[in-house]
């Protein structure tokens, strides 16, 4: 790990937030996911007030791509007027990928390959990319040889209706065909999470977002938008709802188990679209540029285990790994910010974490690694209620993180996350002292 | 010195224009003589099959005529003689035995597009620099080497005419479609193209389609048609111009002539009516507007040194200031996102800075930068940007409601509400939080820069800039400086200026400074006339048949009466001390609720922000003595009006608010829409004869009061018979 009281290697974030989250299909319903990201470096350059020449590098993180845009941070980069000098690059780790564009950043900060950099990630699920079905595919590739009449009708002849369905990008796992819904509703079983547990939470988080929105704490980390044609202002996400209650969430059907399962649409993190920015530095490039540093980066880990019936574990194996290099125990986090997938997936890892068991069979643990007291847990929301666009989630969760610090008057915060593929990630994070 | 190199590559002979000493090629005598020393070399060679012109410039063809050619001839029949030279040299290449083709990339203006005419063939590059135009009519000439004989013949009468007659651009896409361009393909092949076409058409005729469609083959292809299309072409400019620019008549006259009398005479005819226009009042005055435009958009580090200027008052460019270096600007904070707020920040992002839009509410910034999206849209319409293009441009425009980011930015334009007390508020909360080197600037119109810095901390890099509304359209920025304003700061504001693309004077301050000064006391005069029973449409014929674009009161409508009558109240004291009359009309009709065009209620009617043709709002005639309204002499009006407006330029230039006629000249111009073709109130004043226009003054004085009382300078001009240029 870095020796954080040397200042020459740190690396450090100037300031960071996001366009606000949408519900999809709603307030960004006719934009492409280049527009979300543009403007989500757009609002980190009017906010920060940095001439984006400073710039070194662009990294994004996205999960399903536009092919059209496959490099999406250069594309963004250039339509928000970074200067075409400055290179950019995308990278993708499912709901973690833009944790891996900030650390993909910072590392080469650390190294001194960049000064300074902007990472960031962005998720559209109201443009996906729909596909014709592969065997049409195949005909229509193979239709382009076609030279005489014959070969023309012969590929005419060769349709059939069903190559006309289309072929959506889902959200299973590529490896065993599940989906995530299905794989959290069989790992909360599991550990014996119930529905009433994962309504409660879920209510929770919607609370605390509501809370969080209209007492201002997410102003700070929120880029107002607007767009033609009718350049209506958005300022606030429309994720979450104020008015939900318990009897509104238990009313809910299963999802994807059915009848037994306790996964419901109420609480899991709805499809959403949204784009989030970070500007980060290393320290003497900041004090060069007169930047005020919010917090430093610590260590991190990423973490995978096999995509079973566990999939969405990874938080509970990623902490405890970091903890250790840190050198810290829960006690001295002073602010946890948790990617929520779905209530039933955060209170397992809640609960593993919690869990000698756990800590004796996953972990190669004596003692389990501890309960994370809640009042310093997501309490301005979390995916659940604030949305959760795949790829704009992980820096979300570091500007967030970096405000609570600073609001709450802590020193060090802990950023973990779940994602497909069975990965896992942690972050630390460490308030810098206004000088 | 040599301005062609000739290189052969595959038997054609690959001739490069490329002058080594300027940054484009210009249409000299000496051009023209290495023209016809290469020519003689292609006819002995027998090698070579024929030549193509190409240019070795980054982005011109050819970007025009060297008028010195012109400034430099002592009578007409010299440039007559001289005309005539270039034509023959232009119709040897016509009739060159082997083939000469241009090869157009960027700008190819007047005797480029004149020169590529005469070639047999013509390949142009699809880059959206190349701009063809023959836009000698803005300099009141017309092409004097073959275009009014030679453009109509190829593309067409009706559809070379508004060429012709407004100096429009043809781009790529028209080049082709009209048929200037035989080829239109990639810049890098411009070369292998040529080569290729000199090849081809060695032996061979170039067989042009007609692309006139069958009316205008009906009606051009007879006399009679022609008789009509030429008759209507008259009476359309005759509206435009109101008969005070010479040069549209003498075009359309000069492609009549070549159709009647063959184009022989037609060359003769068209070399006489280009040096008879040459010497008009008129040309002379256009020509010094382009070169006075042209120093005026240099950037700070090209303008001359004071010690090789002339001192004042004795004309010529007049930026007496030493230089200091200007500063880096990458970052402009604007505080308010009206219209003209936005209009800075477009012309500012088009410049490649990074704005920030600010106003009190968030939503008000974002409908600046949707205002700035609308024009774009246009542009994207017209295809001059692509949507990405637009994107980016409006990507570097960032709406703000607070100061959080302007302790990075270099320049701050505030364009808010002309209240003395909120713009001294701006400047305190500005200096708390922006850096020590960030230029304030104030947008306003009136208030003297010197009170508005009055209670500053670092009033050195306090001055005003001053722009014009539209800011996208009007091309002059007026610059204020106060006795603090440092150097480095004039010089850093210009050079934004300059690149926002802007012609830029720097003034000193006072009450209105120069254009605002100057522009009150003729709106007064406006208002004491209509006092006096004038009415309002004939005020506003009269000023734009002397040549305004726009008359007084539907200016003042357009301005905003509220902003008219603000600018009297911090003006009339200063009139009034000289004894002049002034009138209080303009506050009276802001109590009534008249605010002009914003609020549909001004000397005209107007529904739905689109004003009526001719609609006068006879209701406002009870705020200047009542319904009854006579008629004036024209010339009284006319008079009246444009001596308070010369005369007041005259006391600027005294009290120093001018530093050079020039700049008086450009921002009357510029700024006022005072007629160009008379080249400003100074150059207005020399043509007149400064003790003809005294001697006018003084009887002036006699007829409407003392508010004509000639300024002081002007005895000195009269009586030494001096005049503001030297030249």
């Amino acid at each position: 790990m870095n020796n954080p009281h040397d200042n020459r290697n740190e690396v450090v974030l100037i300031d960071g937030g996001r366009i606000p989250f949408q519900r999809s299909r709603s307030g960004y319903n006719d934009l492409k996911a280049v527009n979300l990201s543009r403007m989500a470096l757009e609002g980190l350059i009017t906010k920060s007030g940095i001439h984006p020449s400073v710039i070194d590098l662009v990294v994004m993180g996205t999960v399903i791509q536009e092919v059209n845009t496959s490099n999406i941070a250069r594309e963004a980069a250039l339509a928000a007027g970074i200067p075409a000098e400055v290179p950019g690059y995308t990278v993708t780790m499912a709901c973690i990928s833009s944790n891996l564009s900030l650390t993909s950043a910072v590392e080469q900060i650390r190294s001194g390959k960049v000064g300074i950099a902007v990472a960031g990630g962005v998720e559209t699920m109201s443009d996906v990319p729909i596909r014709f079905p592969r065997s049409f595919r195949k005909k229509l590739l193979a239709a382009q040889k076609a030279r005489s009449i014959g070969d023309y009708l012969s590929f005419l002849f060769s349709l059939r209706p069903s190559d006309l369905f289309p072929d959506a990008p889902s959200i299973t796992e590529y490896s065993t065909g599940e989906t995530m819904g299905e794989s959290c509703d069989k790992m909360a079983a599991k550990y014996g999470v119930g529905r009433e547990e994962q309504d409660n939470y879920a209510l929770r988080s919607h609370q605390k977002a509501a809370e969080a929105t209209e007492k201002g704490w997410l102003d700070d980390q929120l880029f107002p938008v607007s767009f033609p044609p009718d350049f209506n202002l958005i300022r606030h996400d429309n994720t979450f709802r104020a008015d939900s209650s318990l009897e509104k969430l238990a009313q809910l059907k299963p999802a994807f188990i059915k009848p037994y399962g306790t996964v419901t649409a109420g609480n899991s993190s709805a499809l959403s679209d949204g784009a989030s920015a970070v500007l980060v530095a290393s320290r003497p490039k900041a004090e060069e540029l007169g930047l005020k540093p919010k917090v430093a980066f610590r260590n991190w880990t990423y973490v995978a285990r096999q995509p079973d019936d566990e999939l969405l574990i990874g938080p509970a194996l990623a902490v405890p790994r970091l903890l250790d290099e840190a050198g810290l125990t829960l006690d001295e986090i002073d602010v946890f910010e948790f990617h929520e997938a779905f209530a039933g997936q955060i209170l397992t890892v809640l609960k593993a974490l919690d869990s000698n068991k756990f800590a004796k069979e996953k972990l190669g643990r004596e003692k389990k690694v501890g309960s994370i007291p809640l009042e310093k847990f997501n309490s301005w929301g979390g995916s659940l209620s604030l949305g959760h666009p795949f790829g704009a989630t992980g820096t979300r969760l570091i500007a967030t993180a970096a405000n609570r610090l600073h609001h709450e008057d802590g020193r060090f915060a802990l950023i973990a996350a779940c994602a497909a593929g069975g990965h896992g990630h942690a972050m630390l994070l460490e308030r810098v002292e206004e000088s | 010195m040599s301005l062609l190199n000739i290189e052969k590559e595959n038997n054609v002979a690959v001739v490069v224009l490329d002058d080594p000493e300027e940054k484009v090629n210009k249409l000299s005598e000496d051009l023209m003589e290495e023209v016809r020393e290469f020519l003689e070399e292609l006819r002995g060679d027998n090698s070579l099959r024929g030549a193509i012109l190409i240019s070795g410039k980054e982005n011109n063809f050819i970007a025009g005529a060297d008028l010195d050619m012109v400034r430099n001839c002592e009578d007409e029949e010299e440039l007559k003689e001289l005309a005539r030279e270039g034509q023959e040299i232009l119709s040897e290449i016509e009739n060159f035995p082997k083939p000469i083709v241009a090869c157009i990339h960027g700008s190819c203006m007047g005797g480029g597009t004149e020169l590529a005419l005469a070639c047999r063939y013509r390949i142009i590059s699809d880059h959206r620099d190349t701009k063809i135009a023959l836009p000698e009519v803005k300099l009141g000439l017309l092409p004097g080497m073959g275009g009014t004989q030679r453009l109509p013949r190829l593309i067409g009468i009706q559809r070379a005419l508004p060429y012709l007659l407004t100096g429009k651009n043809m781009y790529s896409r028209q080049a082709r479609k009209l048929g200037f361009a035989d080829e239109v393909v990639e810049r890098n092949k411009l070369r292998e193209a040529g080569i290729q076409a000199v090849r081809r058409y060695a032996n061979k005729k170039v067989d042009r389609k007609d692309r006139r469609g069958i009316f205008e083959k009906l009606l051009e292809n007879n006399s009679a048609g022609r008789l009509i299309l030429f008759s209507q072409a008259h009476k359309q400019t005759a509206r435009q111009t109101r008969g005070n620019y010479p040069a549209p008549p003498r075009i359309i006259e000069s492609v009549r002539y070549g159709y009647r009398n063959g184009l022989r005479a037609g060359y003769i005819n068209e070399a006489r009516e280009f040096s008879r226009l040459a010497f008009t009042p008129e040309s002379k005055a256009l020509i010094n507007l382009f070169f006075a435009m042209n120093e005026a958009k240099k950037m700070p580090d090209e303008v001359p040194t004071a010690e090789s200027e002339p001192t004042r008052p004795a004309g010529g460019t007049g930026h007496a200031q030493k230089k200091s270096p200007a500063r880096e600007v990458k970052s402009i904070g604007v505080l308010g996102a009206g219209l003209m707020g936005a209009g800075i920040a477009e012309v500012s992002a088009e410049k490649e800075y990074h704005v920030w839009l600010k106003d009190l509410e968030l939503e008000q910034a974002h409908q600046g930068k949707e205002g700035v999206y609308e024009t774009l849209q246009e542009k994207v319409k017209k295809k001059i940007l692509t949507p990405f293009e637009r994107d980016t441009l409006l990507s570097r425009i960032h709406p703000a409601d607070s100061y959080e980011a302007f302790s990075q930015i270099d320049l701050v334009v505030e364009a808010v509400f002309e209240d003395l007390d909120l713009k001294r508020n701006i400047v305190a909360e500005l200096e708390e939080n922006v850096s020590k080197e960030c230029i304030i600037a104030s947008n306003t119109s009136s208030l003297p820069i010197t009170q508005i810095a009055a209670e500053a901390r670092h009033p050195e890099r306090i001055l005003g800039m001053h722009y014009f509304s539209p800011v996208q359209k009007m091309p002059l920025l007026e610059i204020i400086k106060t006795d603090q304003t440092a150097e480095w700061a004039v010089t850093t504001a210009r050079k934004v200026g300059v690149q926002q693309g802007k012609s830029v004077i720097v003034v000193n301050d006072g009450p209105g400074f120069y254009t605002t000064r100057i522009l009150a006391p003729y709106i007064n005069e406006a208002l004491l006339l209509l006092e006096e029973g004038a009415k309002i449409e004939q005020l506003d014929t009269a000023m734009k048949n002397f040549g305004f674009p726009v008359g007084p009161l539907a200016l003042l409508d357009e301005v905003g009466i509220d902003v008219g009558a603000h600018v009297a109240d911090v003006l009339s004291e200063k009139f009034e001390e000289r004894g002049g009359k002034t009138s209080k009309a303009a506050k009276r009709l802001v109590e009534e609720g008249y605010k002009g065009r914003k609020n549909l209620k001004g000397f005209y009617s107007y529904f739905e922000g689109r004003k009526i043709s001719k609609e006068v709002n006879e209701e406002i005639y009870q705020y200047f003595g009542g319904p009854d309204r006579k008629n004036f002499e024209e010339e009284e009006i006319q008079f009246r009006m444009i001596m308070m407006m010369v005369n007041e330029s005259l006391h600027c230039l005294q009290e120093e608010i001018l530093e050079s006629p020039r700049d008086g000249d450009l921002g009357a111009i510029l700024g006022l829409g005072f007629p160009p073709f008379l080249g400003g109130p100074f150059r207005y004043v020399d043509r007149e004869g400064p003790e003809e226009v005294k001697d006018l003054l003084d009887e002036m004085v006699q007829d409407y009061g003392p508010r004509f009382t000639p300024a002081g300078l002007l005895d000195h001009y009269a009586s030494k018979g001096e005049l503001f240029y030297k030249e």
